[in-house]
């Protein structure tokens, strides 16, 4: 397999082998997720923590039973009310945390770039949950996943990102991701909403929905993150659902057999369509969450082959194999 | 102290700011520690003689803003500590900042910081005092007392006055005392938060990022407060290049406006940034190449009147957290000179014209004899091989903190004695 990184800190420094090889495993989880028997021995005695520095319930909930499905000891760990609050550091935490000898974290927090540095200061594999605006790279590897199953192919299609882009790393990821897998990617939103020279990355800006929705492969919907916001950003929820929520009506601009995604928690009524989001002909938004148990067993599990190699390594080197 | 006897220094690579000359010479030092002469031809008769080997002669450097831990941080930077790296450094005049803890908004706060300077730091120390009562914009300090005791300008720092207000009266009311306001040209609302200046790096890291115009917007309204006020100003950073034209309009309406920017806005940029490395976090942000090359050409063409280190001790705790909770600043006494040798080796500045920008400029805006290489001048001077290469260890700086962004960079440039009064307090001739 040719994915041979230490952590999972992001899509940027993925190659697109990288990302069909995870995708590829990934597709033999969906399988054992489906069958009776669920249990795989990919991770038995080694020890995954979940810290999440951030409210999570679904992600969270994702790890550990991705996690226990293979057979590792899983502990959470909810950092928002613990020693952080008493003052100890990020650092601090990890080489405590280190100390137990881990052999995978999973870390979410609310600052971009929190987890690299956490991943500079442990020596296990490091999983980012999602780091501030920065990235969230299983949420993109199940999103790719998804698309693929649904769609027969992860290139060459017209995938429309939606909402609150400034705010989500979810966007982030996706639009490096699906980049990299050469498809055309629209940005849709108000511009206020809109990362500062984001068309940069290769993608297309639409400040109209209809427009930018014209026969779309794929609609990827995403949360307005209102916690994120310190105010001014769109004048009220209803105007924003009036011109970029997903509706009806704005869905038909895309392609008939266009899908709709969105990686949760929906705010209904305010960028979806409530009866959109539940219809099973065009949403796919349940079969995300599935996709998501999948792609970070597949995560998991290669994080933990490399882990096992390099630890072989460096006793061979050191000669204390026997 | 003085030297008590005439000093020749022969074979000198004579760096004058102020006739904007560089070639070789003699300077003769005074026994009272002043500057005697200098010249190209035969060499007067002296006490004791040095022959440079054709190393540069340069006035010491003499840096605008430099925070020292005391009063109460003593443990990131003591005078004592800043002292020995701004000798290493070249630096022979310091001007500290207020932004210590508590501030020094009262002359009883500014007489301790002024005693321990004197006991501790083997270069020239004077010192800024707040504009407002503890930095808080609300109420102005007491300029006149604070001027009697010693203070060389009013600061509030990186924290921008937002009342117009109360700003614009600190503003007159220094003016009528001769004073000089240095103020962070910055909108405070549209930067609040920002770790990063806003753009494709600020997006592709998901930092929260402040508009180059921020700064633009600052300096606007305090040039509209000085055609107002009359004060006498100095602008402590100007970094982008949108701010250069509202610079150059008013100092060609007449308005008593000067400018400076930090090395690191000189020979840096944002993308240094590149994996969350919190050393290369500063305030304002590094900014984007084309900025970094108009900050350098206003520099060179005299737009921008003053380099300063910007010289900010943090302590390893501050700066090992993420990008964003990080704190801003890096040490710089030490590094500065090489830093700024960059740009003569790169061919954008001469080294006259940064001598004038380290030394003659800042000793002119606040009035001080020293900062060239004439006639009665005190002989604050610095002797440094402009080619010495070497690669910065940052455990090696004198500074308490060691928080500099050229950690392990490839530099020329090596202090080799740096004087003050004619007494050498750093190196050997």
């Amino acid at each position: 397999m040719s994915f041979t990184q230490s952590h999972l800190l992001g899509i940027e420094p993925l190659s697109p082998a990288d990302i069909t090889a995870l995708l590829d495993l990934s597709e033999a989880y969906v399988d054992l997720n489906r069958s009776e028997e669920k249990h795989s021995q990919a991770l038995t005695g080694l020890t995954q923590i979940n810290m999440f520095f951030e409210n999570s319930t679904r992600t969270q909930a994702s790890f550990e039973l991705a996690g226990k499905r293979l057979g590792a000891d899983v502990m959470n760990m909810s950092m928002q009310a613990s020693s952080i609050k008493k003052g100890e550091t990020l650092i601090d935490t990890a080489l405590t945390l280190n100390a137990m000898h881990p052999d995978l974290l999973v870390v979410r927090h609310p600052h971009s770039g929190a987890v690299d540095l956490l991943a500079q200061k442990v020596n296990c594999a490091v999983l980012n949950a999602g780091d501030g605006r920065h990235e969230h790279p299983t949420q993109a590897l199940l999103d790719a996943l998804t698309i693929r199953r649904a769609k027969g192919r992860l290139h060459r299609l017209n995938i429309a990102i939606c909402g609150d882009i400034a705010h989500s790393r979810v966007a982030r990821s996706n639009i490096m991701l699906l980049g990299k897998m050469e498809n055309r990617i629209r940005l849709i939103g108000p511009p206020t909403l809109m990362p500062s020279q984001i068309s940069e990355f290769g993608v297309e800006v639409y400040e109209d929905m209809k427009e930018g929705l014209e026969g779309v492969d794929v609609v990827m919907m995403l949360r307005l993150q209102k916690e994120r916001m310190d105010g001014g950003f769109i004048p009220s929820e209803r105007e924003y659902y009036h011109r970029y929520g997903l509706d009806a009506e704005k869905l038909a601009y895309a392609k008939e057999d266009a899908i709709v995604m969105h990686p949760g928690p929906m705010n209904r009524g305010v960028e979806i369509d409530g009866t959109i989001a539940d219809d099973i002909n065009r949403s796919v938004i349940q079969e995300q969450v599935e996709m998501g148990v999948a792609v970070r067993m597949a995560a998991m599990d290669a994080l933990a082959r490399n882990l096992r190699a390099r630890r072989f390594n460096s006793r061979a080197a050191m000669g204390t194999l026997v | 102290m003085t030297p008590a006897q005439t000093t020749l220094l022969i074979n000198a690579r004579l760096i004058d700011p102020e006739a904007q000359t560089d070639h070789t010479g003699w300077l003769l030092i005074t026994a009272e520690g002043t500057i005697a002469e200098t010249g190209t031809g035969a060499p007067p008769k002296a006490d004791q003689a040095f022959d440079l080997d054709g190393k540069c002669l340069a006035p010491g450097i003499i840096d605008i803003g430099v925070k020292v831990g005391e009063p109460g941080e003593r443990h990131k930077e003591s005078f004592r500590s800043a002292g020995m790296a701004a000798a290493a450094g070249g630096v022979t005049t310091m001007v500290t900042r207020a932004d210590t803890t508590p501030v020094i908004d009262s002359p009883e706060v500014l007489e301790f910081a002024t005693r321990r300077a004197n006991e501790a730091a083997p270069v020239r120390v004077f010192s800024m005092a707040a504009l407002t009562k503890g930095r808080a914009g609300q109420e102005m300090t007491e300029i006149g007392f604070l001027m009697d005791a010693g203070a060389v300008a009013f600061s509030d720092g990186d924290r921008v006055t937002t009342n117009t207000k109360i700003f614009s009266r600190a503003l007159t009311y220094a003016r009528s005392l001769g004073a000089l306001v240095i103020a962070h040209p910055q909108e405070p609302i549209l930067s609040k938060g920002a770790a990063v200046t806003s753009g494709k790096f600020a997006s592709l890291r998901g930092l929260p990022a402040v508009s180059p115009m921020a700064e633009r917007m600052g300096l606007d309204r305090d040039i509209a407060l000085l055609e107002m006020t009359r004060a006498r100003y100095h602008a402590d950073q100007i970094t982008t290049r949108r701010a250069l034209p509202a610079l150059e309009r008013a100092k060609n309406n007449g308005l008593d406006i000067t400018a400076g920017t930090s090395i690191h806005h000189l020979t840096l940029n944002e993308l240094d940034v590149a994996d969350y490395r919190t050393f290369f976090k500063v305030k304002p942000p590094l900014r984007e190449e084309e900025d970094r090359l108009a900050t350098v050409e206003a520099v060179g063409s005299g737009l921008i009147d003053i380099i300063s280190s910007m010289h900010t001790p943090q302590d390893e705790e501050s700066k090992r957290l993420p990008f964003e909770e990080a704190a801003s600043g890096a040490v710089a006494l030490e590094t500065f000179l090489p830093a700024a040798l960059r740009l003569y080796h790169d061919g954008s500045l001469s080294l006259p014209q940064l001598f004038r920008a380290m030394a003659l400029n800042p000793a002119k805006r606040l009035g001080l004899a020293s900062g060239r290489l004439a006639k009665g001048a005190p002989a604050d001077l610095i002797v440094f091989d402009p080619d010495a290469p070497f690669i910065l260890d940052r455990f090696a700086l004198h500074s308490k903190s060691k928080n500099t962004p050229f950690d392990g960079a490839k530099m020329q440039g090596r202090v080799r004695a740096t004087l003050v009064g004619g007494m050498p307090v750093f190196g050997a001739l």
